[in-house]
Formats: structure tokens, C-alpha cells, sequence
């Protein structure tokens, strides 16, 4: 069964496996480091339930559930 | 190449310019700032609002200038273009830099050197900055300099910018920086697109259109362009094949497609390949630090090595999580531990109920500080403005050039001067919040509201500051970067009851509910409620048509706290505040000059005053000699050009049951909102009055129809409210909105929309209204 990013709950990460979305999206999240086989950990939520800040590369990058939902991850 | 290199790489020709880019949030300002020292230039690229700061190289002649910061040089947004035109030598008039001083975040490694690899490959002789190595090494991911510079083939030297460490270093490296032959590109591309980068840089060599030394990176970044299968960047691939001939552009694009007929994927495909060999670089380059300290190195080092691509890569960043992992082990054993101090204030500042109760605190000390604080310094402005009026005007003889230097010249610059001291605020405020960090939070925070109406987390402090004033909101803009979100927070800033509607709502809410405490409160709530929820409604409609497009992205960093530096804030809101004078001022000081002479001429002289004021005056007592000038000015004003406006707009505002006086205030609010009172203070000939008037309300009480009926019926006094919320009555704000978005068709589309629907709520209110006899 695939999963997605935004599926994960805070504290939780999985290795990415695949970006989709449109292309102004998708290249995006990409070029910020959300490559194949890269390992992203969802730290939390916004208060108000969206968005969600992911760390990623070292670092925090916080995305839209929606966004997140464009981005298939495993284990 | 031999031959281009000599120009192209022209180091030694003329005074050196030097580009400095980087990351969002990895310093650049601050080394720019320690570089250039407390002269520079701040402007903007031509055609767009991306600011352009210029400096000196300290010590040299070298010109430093400030690129904006971006994470990669697609041409997806203003910045990322603006950045990577004039890395091209694109831009006009801006000469095409002889070097890039690149900062990086050394603690963010990986994703900074996305854009490193991307500069390299432009061919210019350049200089890394690995900036904010204190942090790095307190989290144990301090990378080693020299490693770095041995990857990537140019001097790394390392820095923390905010205490100056490392800078004599950095102006050393760049005062010897030589021309030389640029590193290649030393990761692949799949066959197809190498062949295809050949042909594509054959064809940029001889057309000329990219210097030498670029086309092979230029042909990289084209080729990605153009089959990113995003509109922008696409658009952009095409202006430059509308530089080449017809037979250039024609091998561009078969190139272009053999490469997307034989790769899968060829936009995934070279951020993919860049990142795989970005991962190895950062990888060697944190392994050979000298020190490792023991919070990391375990959970680093060990796996490192026999991997290679992308995985390797992950060591640091599996460290990273891993680290987290402990951490709450650690946790469960009764011990907390291990968390960075940004995720300590974090928890706090993000929570859901103290972070929102916090974020409240905050916006409200920011409403607070526009709305009130600069309010004492504002006064002063316009008492020093009376003074030097009251100085001046005995100094000119009395006649037009005496009224056009006091009312005119001195009330027009003091009209741009009197939005200085929000203005500082504002900015102060708004580089505190973003250098610390704040910013990303408050935008992760408010996003999901904005969200609702199509608009962005970064739209709310804007919005919220136009509470006080449009024009700082309309400024603060500026973080915005999306074009589409950023035009549709301007267009509707000016729905937000800003300060100078408040004097209207006062005398008109005193003159027609006077002393009924709550029903005044309520109906001033009502013109706040309105005004917000006009906005909100507003940026849904705009967002669903004129700047309808893909689903508005939020992709935004969360950087690591900062202590705020003194000396940047104060640089940084100067700079700002003192563009917003020298742009916008002008355009407001000619209009305020404009509108005096309206009021002004034709001049009335005492003979040719009417029956009316001539038995209005023999009424009044022999030596009310103030009485006698408030008749004879309400008289000129009523015949000046503005006032025959008022009449000649008589008929199409009767149906909103105004009379002409009211539309002569109407006018006159363009000026400034505030305005309104004053000129139905002349017009009412009660001379000087401000909202709390106690004459002025009760002439607004008094005032007739020619058939005794009454004008300022509560009905009446709600829909001029209601116009003065809907309506965009105010020159500055619109001066400001032409110079933000850099053309006439903004405001002219704001003011159209905003004064029709303005006119159409009024219509309906007063006609509905008083037929249902609420009047």
C-alpha cells in the first residue's frame, strides 16, 4: 500500500519514493532536497491543522497537507 | 573558449563588480553588510520590485551588489530570474558581474549547495562564504573548509558573518581572485542530455547571446527551462530562442526534444542527479572535519563510505533523526535532551494554544505600535507642520503664492513626512520579526485561515498593518513571493479601515447616534467588520478570476531562530522607509499640490461675495472678525473649482442621499481620508475643526436640503460610512500601489472596482433603506 507524506504523524519519517503534482509543485519540493531516497521526518502540525513542518536535509521546510499529499514515501 | 575568456572573464578591465548570492536565510545580508560597511544604494531592478542594494568592496573600488536570495535559478519566481539575469549580464543596467561571492549556510549544507552548483556552472570566478560556521559546529555539522574547496574547485573560506569572523578573510580572497578556466560540471546527465547540452552550447557560443564562459551551464539551465513543464519557466525558454535566429532556435528545440523523447523525466531527472552528487560533496566534506563532536558521531560516521549516490547523503542526515530518536529515548528515561533550541522555543511558539495566545500578543503590539505609537510623533509632525506654515506664510505676501507655499508645498510634504513614523515602525517591526525568525512562524501559524480565501500564510501581518495604514501593509507586501498572492493582498489592502477613516466614522457615528454609547460602538464595529470581510471576500473573488491560476503553493523554510542584530534591523527599516519617501513621496506631494490649487482657484475676491454670506455676516456680532473669515472661506471653497465639482456631482450622489458639501468632502478625502472633516469644517464655515467639534457636528446635524428636509439622517450617515469603508479615497495609497507593482494599471483597476462597488453598496443601502423608511 503506498503512503504518503502527509499520512505520517508528527515524530514520524520514511524515505521518499516518488514526487508527484503539478510541475511548479513538484519541481519545487524537489529542488528543495525532496529527492528519491532522501529520509523526511514530519515534526509537526500548524496549530489550525495545516500546514505541517517536515525536516528535511537537515533542516525545516513546511509544506501544505496538500503538497505533502503529492509525495509517496516507504518504511 | 580562448578567445571569449578574455572578455568575458574581464577581472583586470575597469572597476571589478561583484555579485553576492545566496540562500534565504543563510546571512548574505549580514556579509554584505560587513563587506560593504554603512554606504550603499538601495533601488530597484528596473521593471520589478525586487530590491537592488549596491555597496563598495571596503578598502578596493569593487562594486558589491546584493543579489536577492533565492534557493535555486529557475525562472519560477521574480527573484530566482532577477538573480539569474544578471548573472548572465542580462539585466539593463546592470553590468554583468566579473565575480559571485556565494553565501552558505554551513548547518544547511545540502540544500545551499543546490544553488552553488548551479553558479559554478555559470563560468564566473567565485568566492564561498561557508557563513554561520558557529551554528554548524554547535550542532555538530560544521563542514571542513578546505575539503569543501577542493570539491568544488574555489577558495571556501569560512565565516560568521554576524560577528565578523572571517571577513578580512573574504575581502582578502576577493581582492585576489584570478580569472580562471571554471571548474566543469563534475556530475552526468544521461547520454541524450549531455549530446543535447553540446548542441545547444555550440549554438550559444556562436550567437552570443550568452558569455562565453556560461553556455554550458546556460544550456543546462535552458534545457531545464524549457522542459520544466511549468508555464513560467517554459515562457521564459521561449524569450530567449526569440533572441536567436530562426535556424538557432530551431536546433534548440530538436535538441530539446531528442532529450525528452529518450529521458524519462528530464526535469526529475537533473535536480535528482545534482542532489546525488551534492550528497557525496557534503558528505566528504563533513568527514574529513577534524573534530567530531560525540553528539553526532556515532550515529554519523559509521555507515559512510561503501554507499554511494543519494544514500550517502543520508548519513547526515539519518544522523540527524537518529539523533532526534535518542533524544527521546532519552526522554522516556526521565532525561530531555538533544533538542536544538529552536525546537525548545518551537514548542512554544508553534503550540496550539500558547503559540496562538502568543502570535495574538505579538500582532497586537505590532497594531499597537503603528496605531498609537507613532501617533505623538505624527501630532509633531503636524504641529511643527502649522509652525513653519504660521513662520513662513507672514514672510510671502498674502495671495496665491503665500497659500501655495503654506497650504500647498508645506501641507503636501508634510502629508508624505506625517506616514514616516508608521512607516518606521512598521519596517523596524517587520525586520525584527523576520531576522529573528519569527516571520516563517507567524506565516505557518495564520496559513490555514488565509488558505480559506485563496491567500497566503506570509498575506496576514500585511493585511493586518493596513488596520493602521494601507500603504506600510501595502509595503510589507514585499515577503510575498508569489506574484498572482501578492498583487491580490494589495488589491485589497485598502477594504481594511485604515486610521484615517476613524476621524470620519467619529463626527459622523457623534453627529447622527450622538450619546448612545453602545449603538456608537456597535456601528463602529460594523465599519471594521465590513471593511475586513469586504477584503476577505474580495481576495476569494480576484483569486478566482483575474489572478486564477495552479493551486497557490506554500513551500516556505522554517530557519533557525536568531537573536536579532541591532545594527541590520536599524540598516534594514532605514533603507526601506527611506525608499517609500523618495518613491511614493513624490507622487503624493505633486497630487496634494494639484488638489490645493483645486481648492484654491478661482479666487473669490471679498466684492464678489453672495447675498447669502453678506447677510450672513451683517449678522454676525461687529468684531467677530473670525466669524467673518469662516463665512468668506466657506464661500471660496463652494466656488473653487473642487466645490463646483462637488455640485456637478450633486445629481449622481443625490441618489446615495448625499448633498454637494458631502461630495466636496468626498473629493477632498483623496487627499487623505482624514481630510473630510476639515473641509466640512470650511464648508460648513465653522474654520478649523477635527472630529471632536462640537459646532461641526452640530452644523452636520443642522444641514438642509433646499426643501428643509434633512441631510445627515442616520441612514444617510451609515451609507457615507459605508462609502468611506468601500471607497479607495486616498491618493497615497494608490501613488504607493503603482510604484509596488511598477505600473498605471493597478491602481487604475483598484480605484474603478473599489469606487464602483463603493457607489453600487451606498445606492443600494440608502435606496433600500429609505424605502423601508429607516431614514
Amino acid at each position: 500500500m503506498s503512503r504518503f507524506l502527509s499520512n505520517l504523524a508528527p515524530g514520524q519519517s520514511g524515505r521518499i519514493t516518488h514526487v508527484g503534482g503539478v510541475a511548479e509543485v513538484r519541481n519545487r519540493l524537489l529542488e528543495m532536497g525532496l529527492t528519491q531516497g532522501t529520509r523526511v521526518e514530519l515534526v509537526r502540525v500548524a496549530p489550525l491543522g495545516d500546514p505541517v513542518e517536515l525536516q528535511v536535509r537537515g533542516y525545516r521546510l513546511s509544506v501544505r497537507k496538500s503538497e505533502a499529499s503529492t509525495v509517496s514515501i516507504e518504511g | 573558449m580562448e578567445a571569449g575568456s578574455g572578455v568575458d572573464a574581464g577581472v583586470s578591465v575597469g572597476i571589478l563588480h561583484i555579485a553576492v548570492a545566496g540562500n534565504p536565510n543563510s546571512g548574505k545580508t549580514s556579509v554584505f553588510n560587513r563587506l560593504s560597511g554603512l554606504r550603499h544604494k538601495v533601488g530597484n531592478y528596473p521593471g520589478v520590485t525586487v530590491e537592488k542594494r549596491e555597496g563598495i568592496l571596503v578598502g578596493t573600488d569593487a562594486i558589491l551588489l546584493d543579489l536577492p536570495g533565492t534557493y535555486s535559478l529557475s525562472a519560477r519566481s521574480p527573484d530566482e530570474e532577477i538573480a539569474r539575469d544578471v548573472l548572465l549580464g542580462r539585466v539593463q543596467g546592470v553590468k554583468r558581474p566579473d565575480a559571485v561571492l556565494l553565501v552558505i549556510d554551513a548547518a544547511n549544507l545540502e540544500r545551499n549547495l543546490y544553488l552553488a552548483s548551479q553558479i559554478l556552472e555559470f563560468g564566473a570566478p567565485v568566492v564561498i562564504a561557508c557563513n554561520m560556521m558557529d551554528v554548524a559546529q554547535r550542532r555538530g555539522v560544521g563542514p571542513d573548509c578546505a575539503a569543501l574547496s577542493a570539491e568544488l574547485g574555489v577558495p571556501v573560506i569560512p565565516t560568521v558573518a554576524s560577528e565578523g569572523e572571517g571577513i578580512s578573510e573574504l575581502r582578502t580572497a576577493l581582492a585576489t581572485l584570478k580569472p580562471g578556466e571554471p571548474p566543469g560540471r563534475p556530475w552526468r546527465l544521461p547520454d541524450a542530455f549531455e549530446a543535447a547540452i553540446e548542441t545547444i552550447a555550440e549554438v550559444m557560443r556562436q550567437s552570443g547571446a550568452v558569455p562565453a564562459c556560461a553556455v554550458r551551464g546556460g544550456a543546462l539551465l535552458w534545457l531545464s527551462d524549457y522542459l520544466s513543464g511549468e508555464r513560467r519557466s517554459v515562457q521564459s525558454a521561449e524569450r530567449f530562442l526569440s533572441r536567436l535566429t530562426d535556424d538557432q532556435a530551431a536546433t534548440l528545440r530538436s535538441a530539446a526534444e531528442s532529450v525528452a523523447e529518450r529521458v524519462d523525466d528530464p526535469a526529475e531527472t537533473v535536480i535528482e542527479r545534482r542532489y546525488a552528487w551534492i550528497s557525496q560533496v557534503a558528505a566528504r566534506a563533513l568527514a574529513q572535519r577534524s573534530e567530531v563532536p560525540e553528539e553526532s558521531g556515532q550515529a554519523g560516521i559509521a555507515p559512510v563510505g561503501h554507499r554511494c549516490g543519494s544514500e550517502v547523503g543520508n548519513r547526515d542526515r539519518q544522523g540527524d533523526l537518529s539523533r532526534v530518536e535518542q533524544g527521546q529515548r532519552d526522554r522516556r528515561g526521565g532525561i530531555v535532551q538533544h533538542k536544538s533550541t529552536t525546537d525548545r522555543i518551537d514548542e512554544v511558539l508553534t503550540h496550539r494554544v500558547f503559540g496562538m495566545v502568543i502570535f495574538a500578543g505579538v500582532m497586537f503590539v505590532l497594531f499597537l505600535s503603528i496605531f498609537s505609537w507613532a501617533q505623538p510623533v505624527m501630532d509633531g509632525i503636524e504641529a511643527g507642520q502649522t509652525a513653519l506654515a504660521g513662520w513662513v506664510g507672514p514672510l510671502l505676501p498674502a495671495g496665491p503664492l503665500r497659500s501655495l507655499v503654506t497650504d500647498g508645498i508645506i501641507s503636501g510634504v508634510g502629508a508624505v513626512v506625517v506616514f514616516f513614523p508608521q512607516i518606521c515602525i512598521l519596517f523596524l517591526f517587520l525586520s525584527i520579526l523576520e531576522d529573528s525568525g519569527y516571520m516563517a512562524r507567524a506565516a505557518f501559524l495564520m496559513d490555514r485561515l488565509m488558505s480559506r480565501v485563496g491567500l497566503h500564510g506570509k498575506s496576514f501581518i500585511p493585511l493586518l498593518s493596513c488596520y493602521a495604514c494601507a500603504i506600510p501593509g501595502i509595503l510589507a507586501t514585499r515577503t510575498i513571493e508569489h506574484r498572482r498572492d501578492r498583487l491580490t493582498t494589495i488589491m485589497v489592502a485598502p477594504f481594511m479601515s485604515c486610521s484615517a477613516r476613524l476621524p470620519v466614522y467619529i463626527i459622523v457615528i457623534a453627529a447622527v447616534f450622538g450619546d448612545r454609547t453602545w449603538l456608537e460602538a456597535g456601528v463602529m464595529f460594523g465599519m471594521y467588520a465590513l471593511g475586513t470581510v469586504t477584503a476577505l471576500v474580495a481576495a476569494l473573488v480576484f483569486k478566482k478570476t483575474l489572478f486564477a491560476g495552479p493551486r497557490p503553493t506554500f513551500i516556505m523554510e522554517l530557519p533557525p531562530y536568531h537573536v536579532p542584530q541591532a545594527g541590520a534591523i536599524v540598516r534594514n527599516t532605514w533603507d526601506r522607509s527611506k525608499l517609500f519617501l523618495t518613491s511614493a513621496g513624490t507622487t503624493i506631494f505633486a497630487v496634494c499640490v494639484v488638489i490645493w490649487a483645486m481648492s484654491y482657484f478661482p479666487r473669490l475676491s471679498e466684492g464678489d461675495l453672495s447675498a447669502e454670506s453678506r447677510a450672513a455676516i451683517a449678522r454676525l456680532d461687529a468684531g467677530d472678525a473670525q466669524g467673518r473669515e469662516n463665512i468668506i472661506e466657506g464661500e471660496r471653497l463652494r466656488r473653487s473649482y473642487l466645490g463646483r465639482l462637488g455640485h456637478l456631482m450633486e445629481p449622481a450622489i443625490r441618489p446615495l442621499g448625499f448633498d454637494w458639501r458631502i461630495g466636496t468632502g468626498v473629493l477632498s478625502s483623496f487627499l487623505a481620508r482624514e481630510v473630510f472633516v476639515s473641509t466640512m469644517g470650511i464648508t460648513f464655515s465653522v474654520g478649523e475643526a477635527d472630529e471632536t467639534s462640537r459646532d461641526l457636528r452640530q452644523k452636520l446635524v443642522g444641514a438642509k436640503w433646499p426643501n428643509g428636509r434633512t441631510v445627515l439622517t442616520p441612514l444617510v450617515g451609515v451609507v457615507l460610512m459605508v462609502f468611506y469603508v468601500l471607497a479607495c479615497q486616498c491618493v497615497s495609497t494608490l501613488a504607493v500601489v503603482r510604484k509596488e507593482t511598477g505600473s498605471w494599471r493597478w491602481p487604475a483597476l483598484m480605484f474603478a472596482y473599489m469606487t464602483v462597488l463603493a457607489y453600487v453598496a451606498s445606492l443600494a443601502l440608502y435606496q433600500i433603506g429609505s424605502r423601508l423608511g429607516w431614514g
